[in-house]
């Protein structure tokens, strides 16, 4: 394993502070934890709080800023943080409009950030909670688990996020998150993997002809592997799966296709580039497109492409204006 | 039965258990889950008994509430919040008592039960550390209605959590991570539910 860290007990802590000393004009870290909160706390809305594992940077913590989280909290590498750590995020941002936590569907964030939510309510925090789950790969009727929250997760930061910073009810937040959620979906796929610090080895092992397909966020397999293919095959497949699961026909959307962290740029844009042209050979329109690492995996080689179906409430409120470091709209 | 000395003396020989059983933990997760129960639930434990000497005098409320916040902050995963919530939910059913009788210490089992059942959303039968705790306190509940001594009914529910354990291997997972894994759940043991009955071995051994 090679990696430009110092050791493996100490990534997370000398990320944090990476990030910190990065952007004090955006975040700064509460004190004796690990969570990061906008540097100026906006009072009068309701307050968005997500996080998960780290190794998905930016995520989550490039995400807080105006128009978008007000609170961030890191995990382990690709362990959900614990409910303590939550309840402090909780806790450094609520004020009498409620928070609400933004949570990808995996039964340890779920449960922690579910806790979190039971110690912040004992303390007459009003807190609501949306599950994030858009990722196609997984069938969700097979077992009660359910399906995995992947990048479409930036959607619902982004857009329950600006109708928050307009200042709406912790309701309504809940119902535009809920919304976003009901109409974002996400495929993805890599040809490498990744390595957790502390493991020391990747969680799978692909050939030079091979790929995986339908994989999650945490270096876990796929649902299956294939040989490799040409760019646009694979955006054909990936999008196929999409398509297949949610009625996009004639409707407007919003595209993001995300880089799992060791893709160049120029292969994200070669993606793109067929992925337009399928969209509109289905009359789709795509009104706004990302391109870029908006939700990684370590050093994982791959992309996925989520796609969010949109209405005129969530059309504009993915206009509003966000900055934050990882995420701005003018 | 159960004084807040008698309590803290327990604790330190479950966090001993742990760690003498992290390794068989660690390999029974590693066949259906992400290998790492074992080393997560003692370093959870080393916690607790870190904090132990602070809670002497402590009510049993109070040592139990401490107890789960420390599982809760330090094992992580998806076992953390779940022992966590256990342990808490005991502690509140016996808030401000210094001392436990038989039935308090029903009413305590049957909270923690409660709490497991409530955050992991589910009942016995889904191959869980419910399915090692649920026969534990009928066990128990039947020992003390017969008229058994604490010792006793203690001792009935560590042999029912342990058969509770044996029997998951028999049963395919529908909670947690080994559920992505369908009909290859089936012929191991959950972890969860292992964990479950070396704590419960544990407490009967010392008394």
């Amino acid at each position: 394993m090679k990696k430009l860290i110092n050791a493996a007990d100490q990534v997370e802590e000398q990320m944090i502070e990476g990030i910190r000393k990065a952007w004090p004009q955006y975040l700064k870290r509460v004190e004796g934890t690990d969570v990061l909160v906008r540097a100026a706390k906006k009072e009068g809305k309701v307050a968005l709080v997500s996080g998960g594992g780290s190794g998905h940077e930016p995520a989550h913590a490039g995400y807080v800023g105006k128009g978008m989280l007000d609170a961030a909290v890191p995990g382990a590498v690709f362990t959900s943080p614990t409910p303590d750590q939550v309840y402090e995020a909780i806790q450094a941002v609520a004020g009498e409009e409620g928070v609400l936590l933004i949570i990808k569907n995996y039964t340890g964030d779920v449960m922690n950030f579910e806790m979190a939510a039971d110690m912040a309510r004992d303390e007459g925090i009003r807190v609501e909670q949306v599950i994030v789950d858009d990722d196609v790969a997984v069938d969700g009727s097979l077992y009660t688990v359910g399906r995995r929250g992947v990048a479409g997760t930036v959607f619902v930061h982004k857009i329950a996020g600006a109708l928050a910073e307009r200042g709406a009810s912790l309701e309504e937040v809940k119902a535009v998150a809920e919304k976003v959620i009901a109409n974002v979906r996400s495929m993805s796929m890599a040809i490498s993997p990744c390595t957790v610090p502390a493991a020391g080895k990747p969680g799978f092992e692909l050939g030079e002809e091979e790929m995986e397909i339908g994989i999650g966020i945490h270096g876990e397999p796929g649902t299956h592997r294939e040989p490799m293919a040409g760019a646009d095959e694979i955006v054909d497949k990936l999008l196929s799966k999409i398509l297949a699961d949610l009625d996009f026909d004639g409707r407007e959307a919003a595209l993001l296709i995300n880089g799992c962290g060791g893709t160049p740029l120029m292969e994200l844009f070669i993606v793109n580039n067929h992925v337009q042209d399928v969209l509109t050979e289905r009359g789709i329109k795509v009104h706004k497109t990302l391109v870029g690492n908006y939700m990684t995996s370590l050093e994982m080689q791959g992309f996925s492409i989520s796609l969010l179906k949109l209405d005129d409430e969530m059309k504009e409120l993915l206009d509003d204006p966000a900055d934050t470091p990882a995420y701005r709209e003018v | 039965m159960t004084d807040s000395a008698k309590l803290i003396e327990v604790l330190g020989n479950v966090k001993d258990a742990i760690d003498a059983n992290a390794e068989y933990l660690t390999d029974l997760d590693a066949a259906i889950g992400d290998s790492d129960h074992g080393i997560n639930l003692a370093r959870g434990f080393r916690k607790v008994a870190e904090d132990l000497p602070a809670m002497a005098g402590k009510d049993i409320g109070a040592i139990l509430k401490k107890t789960g916040m420390d599982l809760v902050s330090t094992v992580g995963g998806s076992s953390g919040p779940l022992y966590g919530t256990a342990f808490m939910k005991a502690g509140a059913s016996a808030a401000g008592k210094s001392e436990i009788n038989t039935e308090d210490f029903l009413n305590m089992f049957s909270a923690a039960i409660g709490g497991v059942k409530m955050r992991g959303k589910s009942e016995e039968g889904e191959k869980t550390m419910l399915d090692a705790m649920g026969p534990a306190l009928r066990a128990a509940e039947e020992a003390a209605a017969a008229g058994k001594s604490a010792k006793e009914m203690l001792e009935a529910a560590a042999e029912a959590a342990a058969e509770g354990a044996a029997f998951t291997k028999t049963i395919i997972a529908t909670k947690g991570r080994a559920a992505y894994l369908g009909e290859r759940s089936l012929g191991h043991v959950d972890p969860g539910a292992a964990s479950f009955a070396v704590i419960m071995k544990t407490v009967a051994e010392s008394y």
